[in-house]
């Protein structure tokens, strides 16, 4: 069983339709023994950082992901949320990973929304995609390139499209809206043991 | 390597169905929107938009519906617009699966409805639609389909719905709607220069240059059409192609 994050963040439904598309039995959960025992997590969403660490917090979710050992895979603000520090409203977040969540500089066209491919990317995660391959995304906050980036993206300027540290992984873009390539992603990351 | 621009078909939906006629020979049904932007994720649309033009509650319960069927099938953004007049009916078509909304009426009425929906559940998730029609010369804010115009600057409104929190704006320009004489090239520059949210472009197409035109001489991230895709006479995935020999950057 698959379990997916269940907090204060918006179309997570996509992300279980994209998982019915696959096949895959999934579970909407806040539960932490049942995130515990999933054969693997998944942490989506769309929303604004502070509210959503707050949320995590009250449910002592945000040491419940941290203490997590199966594959864990973070979505847009969910992988913004597994960073150290996120400037959006000056929010702690969990850290996983060291880098630090940046807004996009005034005068750019924000959010960064649409498709957009790699500069560089590796790994298992990305097994079978290629660099020209696109990934859809909506953000206005971006995770700076660092240690754990295993895929960079360019947009105004290079950010992590992708980071990975031990078990826990985390994209940018939405795979359950990137249509066949993004489906991939999400089956290389169920394959994962 | 960067962002690409996207090519948007839009559907108008009544009671359920496509309105326009479509004139795709392998399509059984062509009047199931669904069949159809099976089609068109297929052909490789960016993003859809599903405009719902019915007038009655039975109607709306049929369009709820379908956003749920489209949810579940397919697997790029779509926006759904029409009609939206509250938080609880952006509320509804969210859970329903939709990923972003379109506003335009309503929020000329009450703009403060721009801040309570982006609020709520983010500025991603909302596009306010302007509709513009020039009006002694000068470009000005129409609602209620088009049919009734306004006293708003195009400019100033669209100005205003980025600061009360919009994600996107969709402009069209009625003076160039149905017309197939390419975009508004002008009016759409003054907002992408002036305006730091994605702006998408509507109303014109006619020809595969109309959309490089507007791509080129302004900064709209996407452009959005509806008969040209329809009736199958601009196909998409030559459309890009086109884009791609014009040094634009797309998705193949």
């Amino acid at each position: 069983m698959i379990g997916v994050v269940k907090y204060n963040a918006g179309n997570i439904g996509s992300l279980v339709n994209a998982l019915d598309r696959l096949g895959v039995d999934s579970k909407l959960t806040d539960d932490p023994d049942e995130l515990r025992s999933a054969e693997k997590v998944i942490f989506p969403g769309v929303g604004e950082a502070s509210s959503a660490m707050r949320y995590l917090k009250e449910r002592t979710l945000d040491q419940v992901i941290k203490s997590l050992n199966q594959p864990f895979l973070g979505i847009c603000l969910g992988m913004q949320l597994m960073c150290e520090y996120s400037e959006e409203n000056s929010t702690e977040c969990l850290g996983i990973f060291d880098e630090a969540v940046k807004r996009f500089p005034v005068g750019e066209i924000v959010p960064h929304m649409g498709w957009n491919n790699f500069i560089s990317h590796s790994g298992v995660l990305f097994e079978g995609i290629s660099a020209v391959d696109c990934m859809y995304f909506v953000h206005s906050y971006f995770v700076e390139v660092g240690p754990d980036s295993i895929a960079t993206t360019d947009y105004v300027l290079p950010f992590s499209s992708g980071l990975k540290r031990e078990n826990f992984f985390g994209v940018q873009f939405h795979p359950e809206k990137s249509g066949d390539v993004g489906q991939k992603l999400l089956e290389n990351f169920l394959k994962i043991k | 390597m960067t962002l690409k621009k996207r090519i948007i078909p839009c559907l108008d939906i009544k009671d359920g169905q496509t309105v326009k006629g479509v004139n795709f020979v392998d399509i059984q049904k062509a009047g199931d929107p669904l069949e159809l932007a099976k089609r068109y994720v297929k052909e490789g649309a960016d993003e859809l938009v599903f405009l719902d033009i019915t007038a009655t509650v039975e109607g709306r319960k049929t369009f709820t519906e379908l956003v749920k069927r489209i949810s579940k099938e397919i697997n790029i953004p779509f926006t759904v617009g029409g009609g939206i007049g509250t938080v609880d009916d952006a509320r509804n078509l969210l859970r329903a699966g939709a990923d972003k909304v379109s506003i335009n009426s309503a929020a000329v009425k009450n703009p403060q409805l721009i801040r309570e929906i982006s609020t709520e559940f983010g500025s991603q998730f909302l596009v306010v639609a302007i509709d513009a029609g020039l009006v002694d010369n000068e470009w000005k804010v129409f609602v209620k389909g088009g049919r009734e115009s306004t006293e708003l600057d195009v400019l100033k409104w669209a100005k205003k719905a980025e600061k009360l929190g919009a994600g996107e704006i969709l402009l069209t320009s009625m003076q160039h709607d149905g017309t197939k004489d390419g975009f508004a090239i002008e009016l759409t520059r003054q907002l992408t220069d002036q305006l730091s949210i994605p702006v998408i472009a509507s109303g014109g197409a006619g020809a595969k240059a109309h959309f490089s035109d507007v791509f080129k001489q302004t900064n709209a991230t996407g452009a959005l059409a509806a008969s040209v895709f329809h009736f199958g006479e601009i196909a998409i995935p030559e459309l890009k192609s086109y884009l791609k020999s014009e040094q634009l950057e797309v998705r193949i």
